[in-house]
C-alpha cells in the first residue's frame, strides 16, 4: 500500500528526513517510536503533503501511484488520514459541518452520492456512540475550547467517520486519561481491517498493549535505525534509545 | 506561496449593463438642477424649500476627512443627479414595464412577475433614481400597510412624509446627507400601522445602470405603536472604470413597543483588482427608537463598493428601547471600508448590542469606528460590544476606533475586540480532510461571522454565504 524509498525531506532549510524507509501493505499496523526530534511528525506531515515540508529525495508510492505531485486534498480523498499531534481550531465552524463538508468530498471522489444533513447527522450519532464521544461535542465548534484529550479523541471519531484506508496517528495517545487511551484504541483497533494500514507515532509503549502492532520501528535523526516485531518496543521501554541511535549521534552523544 | 494565494479570480457577476433609453439630466448641480429634480417629481413646493435649504447647508460644508479612506478629489459637478430609463411613467401593472427592466431583475435573481416571485417577499425595484416596480402592494395595503415608491407616497401620503422625513437625519446633519436631502431621486418608504405586525419581508433592490450618475436614494420606514417590520436592501451596479456616487440616507421611526428590522445586503462593484472603478458608498442610517419598548436592529452583509462609508445607528429615546448593530465587512483587493455604528443612550434602561466582524483579504483596508454615547439622564443603560477582525494574507489591515462616552454611574459598557489570521495550519487541516483551499476558507469565513448571519432572514443568509464566497475568491492574491 505504501512504499517509502530513500526519502529525504526539509523543513525550511533544514533537512529533517535523511534517507527513510518503509514498507506498509494493507492490514498491519506499524508503530514508529523514536527520541524527540527524530522526524516522526514530519513523516506524518510529508504523508499527508503539509505545504512547509519540501521533499528533496526519494519516492513515496501509494496504491501504486507516485504521491508527490498529489495535493493534500487529493492524498486524503484517496484515503490517507492523518490524526494530528495539535489539531488545529476553526471558530464557529461545527464540528459535524467541518466533518460532512470533508465526508461529502471524499465520496463525491469515489463517485458515491453525498449525504444530506439529515442523514449525515444519523450517522455520527451511531459513530459517537461506538466511540464514547459526548453527542455535544458535535455540535461544538471544531476543536474550539475541546481538552487536550478531546481534541484527540475527537481526531479518532474523525477517523472513524471518513474510513481511511491508510490512518497516520501522531502520538494520539499523548494527553489521554487511562478510560480515553482505552476508548481510543478500541476505536482503532475495531478499525483494524485486512484493507486498511496504520502508522502509529508514539513515545509509549502503553498504548501498544492496547494497539497491538505487527512492526515497530525506531527512526532516528531523520531514518529508520531499527525495526523489529512488538516486543521491541517492551526493549525500548527498559533500555531507552540510545543503543539504537543513528552512530553518528550516538558518537556525539558520548 | 501561500494556499490562500492560490485562488484563481472570480468575476463580479452583475456587471453587466442593461441597454434601455434613460433620461439622464446634464452634469452639474446647482438650485435649477435641484428645482428641475423637485419638479420632475411633481413635488408639492414646501418639499422644493427643503430641498433648497438642505442643498444651502450643503454648500457651506466640506467633505468629511477623518475616514480612514483615501480617494481623489470627487467633482460634484461632473455628475449627473438624475437618470431614468425612459419610460413614461410607473407602470400600474407588471405588463406595462420595460420587458428590458423585468429581464435585468430576473438576472439578478430578483423576479418581479407575480408567479415567480418569493412567496413571502416584497420587492420595490430601483433603477437609476426612480422606483419601477413595486410588488404585492394589493396584499398589504388590504392591511394598512402602505409599501412604495417614495415619489409615490410623496403624491398619495404627503402628510407622512412630511411628518417624519428629516426627523431622524436632519438635512444638514452631514456632508452626504444634506447633499441626500437636496437631490435625493426615490427610495422607498414603508409605514406599518400601529399594532400590525408586517407578515412578509419588504425590501427594496438597488440597481445602478447609467454611467456617470449618482445614486441618491431615500428610504423611509416608520413603525406605529405596537407595529413590526422586517427590511431587506440589496445592491449591485454594472462594472465600470469610473468611480460612481452613491449617498443614501435611510431613517427608521419606531413608535411604543414597535419593532424594525433593516437588513442590508451590499454588493455594489467594488472594482477590479487594481481598485480602478467601483462605486463610492457614503451613507447616512438613522434610526429612532422613539417610544419605550421599541426596538431597532440593524444587520449588513457589506461585500461590495470600493469605499464605504456607513454608521448605521441608534438614538435610544424610548425608555427600556433596544438596539441592535450586527455587522459583516469584507474587503478585498483594493477596497476600504470605514464602517460601525452609534448607540446614542437617552431613556433609562436602554440596551444595545454591537457585533462587528471585519474581514480583510488582499490589499484591502477594513475599519470599525463606533460610537457608544450614554447620556446622563439614562440610568440603567447598558451596551456590549464585540469586535472581531479577519486577516487573510499579509498586505490587508484592520483598524478598530471605539469611542465610548459615559455621563450616567449607573450605566454598564462593555468592549471585546479581537483579530485573528487564518492560518496555513487550519486551512492544511480542512485539507487534509477533503476540502479543497477554496471551501476551507469560505468555512472558516463563514465560521467567523455565523453571530451576524443567523439575524438575517433565512433565504438571504445563504444568499450573504454565497456572496461572501465570491466576494473573498481570488480576492486574495
Ligand atoms: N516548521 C519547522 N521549522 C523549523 N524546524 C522544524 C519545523 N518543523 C519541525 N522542525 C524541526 O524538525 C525536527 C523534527 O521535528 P518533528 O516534529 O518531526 O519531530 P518528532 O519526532 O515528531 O518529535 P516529538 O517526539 O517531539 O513529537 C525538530 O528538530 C524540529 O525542531
Ligand atoms: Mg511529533
Amino acid at each position: 500500500m505504501l512504499e517509502i524509498k530513500d526519502l529525504h525531506a526539509t523543513v525550511g532549510k533544514k533537512e529533517i528526513l535523511k534517507g527513510l524507509s518503509l514498507s506498509v501493505k494493507a492490514g498491519e499496523v506499524h508503530a514508529i517510536m523514536g527520541p524527540n526530534g527524530s522526524g516522526k511528525s514530519t513523516l506524518a506531515q510529508v504523508l499527508a503533503g503539509h505545504p512547509a515540508y519540501a521533499v528533496t529525495g526519494g519516492t513515496i508510492t501509494y496504491m501504486g501511484e507516485d504521491l508527490a505531485e498529489k495535493s493534500p486534498e487529493d492524498r486524503a480523498k484517496e484515503g490517507i488520514f492523518l490524526a494530528f499531534q495539535y489539531p488545529v481550531e476553526i471558530p464557529g465552524v461545527s464540528n459535524a459541518y467541518f466533518l460532512r463538508a470533508g465526508y461529502n468530498e471524499i465520496r463525491k471522489h469515489r463517485g458515491e452520492p453525498e449525504l444530506d444533513a439529515m442523514d449525515f447527522n444519523k450517522l455520527l450519532k451511531e459513530k459517537s456512540k461506538v466511540l464514547h464521544i459526548d453527542e455535544s461535542l458535535l455540535n461544538r465548534p471544531v476543536n474550539e475550547g475541546f481538552s487536550g484529550g478531546e481534541k484527540k479523541r475527537n481526531e479518532i471519531f474523525q477517523l472513524a467517520v471518513l474510513e481511511p484506508k491508510l490512518a497516520i496517528l501522531d502520538e494520539t495517545d499523548s494527553g489521554l486519561d487511562i478510560d480515553a487511551l482505552r476508548a481510543v484504541s478500541e476505536g482503532v483497533n475495531r478499525l483494524r481491517s485486512k484493507d486498511r494500514a496504520f502508522l502509529v507515532v508514539t513515545h509509549y509503549q502503553r498504548l501498544l498493549n492496547y494497539i497491538v502492532p505487527d512492526f515497530v520501528h525506531v527512526l532516528s535523526e531523520g531514518r529508520i535505525v531499527k525495526s523489529g516485531g512488538k516486543e521491541l518496543a517492551l526493549e525500548l521501554e527498559k533500555r531507552g534509545y540510545d543503543w539504537v541511535k543513528a552512530p553518528a549521534a550516538a558518537g556525539a552523544a558520548r | 506561496m501561500d494556499p490562500v494565494e492560490e485562488l484563481a479570480t472570480k468575476e463580479y457577476k452583475w456587471g453587466f449593463v442593461t441597454d434601455i433609453e434613460s433620461e439622464t439630466i446634464p452634469k452639474g448641480l446647482n438650485e435649477d438642477v435641484v428645482r428641475l429634480i423637485s419638479s420632475k417629481k411633481n413635488e408639492p413646493s414646501w418639499l422644493t424649500e427643503w430641498r433648497l435649504t438642505a442643498f444651502r447647508q450643503w454648500q457651506k460644508m466640506t467633505e468629511p476627512r477623518w475616514p480612514n479612506v483615501t480617494y481623489p478629489p470627487i467633482d460634484y459637478q461632473d455628475i449627473s443627479y438624475y437618470s431614468a430609463p425612459r419610460q413614461a411613467k410607473k407602470a400600474g401593472s407588471m405588463d406595462e414595464i420595460d420587458p428590458e427592466l423585468v429581464k435585468t431583475y430576473e438576472k439578478l435573481g430578483i423576479p418581479l412577475e407575480e408567479q415567480k416571485r418569493l412567496s413571502n417577499v416584497a420587492v420595490d425595484a430601483v433603477f437609476d433614481s426612480v422606483s419601477v416596480a413595486t410588488t404585492a402592494k394589493d396584499y398589504l395595503e388590504k392591511l394598512g400597510i402602505i409599501f412604495c415608491s417614495f415619489s409615490e407616497a410623496v403624491q398619495k401620503h404627503p402628510e407622512l412624509i412630511r411628518k417624519y422625513l428629516g426627523s431622524v437625519v436632519p438635512t444638514n446633519d452631514n456632508f452626504f446627507a444634506a447633499l441626500n436631502s437636496a437631490v435625493f431621486s426615490d427610495g422607498s418608504f414603508c409605514w406599518i400601522p400601529k399594532g400590525v405586525k408586517c407578515p412578509m419581508e419588504l425590501s427594496t433592490y438597488f440597481r445602478i445602470n447609467a454611467a456617470d450618475t449618482g445614486q441618491f436614494e431615500r428610504t423611509l420606514i416608520v413603525a406605529e405603536e405596537g407595529a413590526q417590520v422586517s427590511y431587506l436592501e440589496g445592491c449591485t451596479a454594472p462594472k465600470r472604470d469610473t468611480n460612481q456616487l452613491h449617498a443614501a440616507v435611510v431613517e427608521l421611526v419606531a413608535q411604543e413597543s414597535a419593532s424594525v428590522k433593516y437588513s442590508t445586503v451590499q454588493n455594489w462593484y467594488p472594482g477590479d483588482k487594481e481598485g480602478k472603478g467601483g462605486i463610492y458608498n457614503f451613507v447616512t442610517k438613522r434610526g429612532k427608537c422613539a417610544g419605550a419598548n421599541s426596538k431597532i436592529s440593524w444587520t449588513q452583509v457589506e461585500t461590495g463598493s470600493a469605499i464605504t462609508w456607513k454608521y448605521p445607528s441608534v438614538i435610544l429615546q424610548g425608555d427600556n428601547s433596544v438596539g441592535e448593530f450586527y455587522s459583516v465587512a469584507v474587503v478585498n483587493n483594493r477596497q476600504q471600508a470605514d464602517t460601525g455604528t452609534k448607540m446614542i443612550h437617552v431613556g433609562k434602561n436602554t440596551r444595545s448590542t454591537i457585533v462587528s466582524k471585519g474581514i480583510s483579504a488582499g490589499k484591502g483596508q477594513n475599519t470599525y469606528r463606533g460610537q457608544v454615547k450614554v447620556v446622563k439622564k439614562a440610568a440603567g443603560a447598558r451596551n456590549y460590544t464585540q469586535c472581531d477582525s479577519l486577516l487573510i494574507g499579509d498586505r490587508c489591515g484592520a483598524h478598530t476606533f471605539p469611542y465610548i462616552e459615559v455621563q450616567n454611574h449607573t450605566a454598564k459598557v462593555e468592549h471585546e475586540a479581537s483579530t485573528s489570521k487564518i492560518s496555513e495550519d487550519q486551512i492544511f487541516y480542512c485539507k487534509q480532510r477533503g476540502v479543497s483551499t477554496e471551501n476551507a476558507i469560505n468555512m472558516i469565513v463563514n465560521g467567523f461571522c455565523k453571530e451576524v448571519f443567523r439575524e438575517l432572514p433565512m433565504e438571504f443568509a445563504v444568499e450573504a454565504q454565497k456572496l461572501l464566497g465570491v466576494s473573498l475568491d481570488g480576492s486574495v492574491g
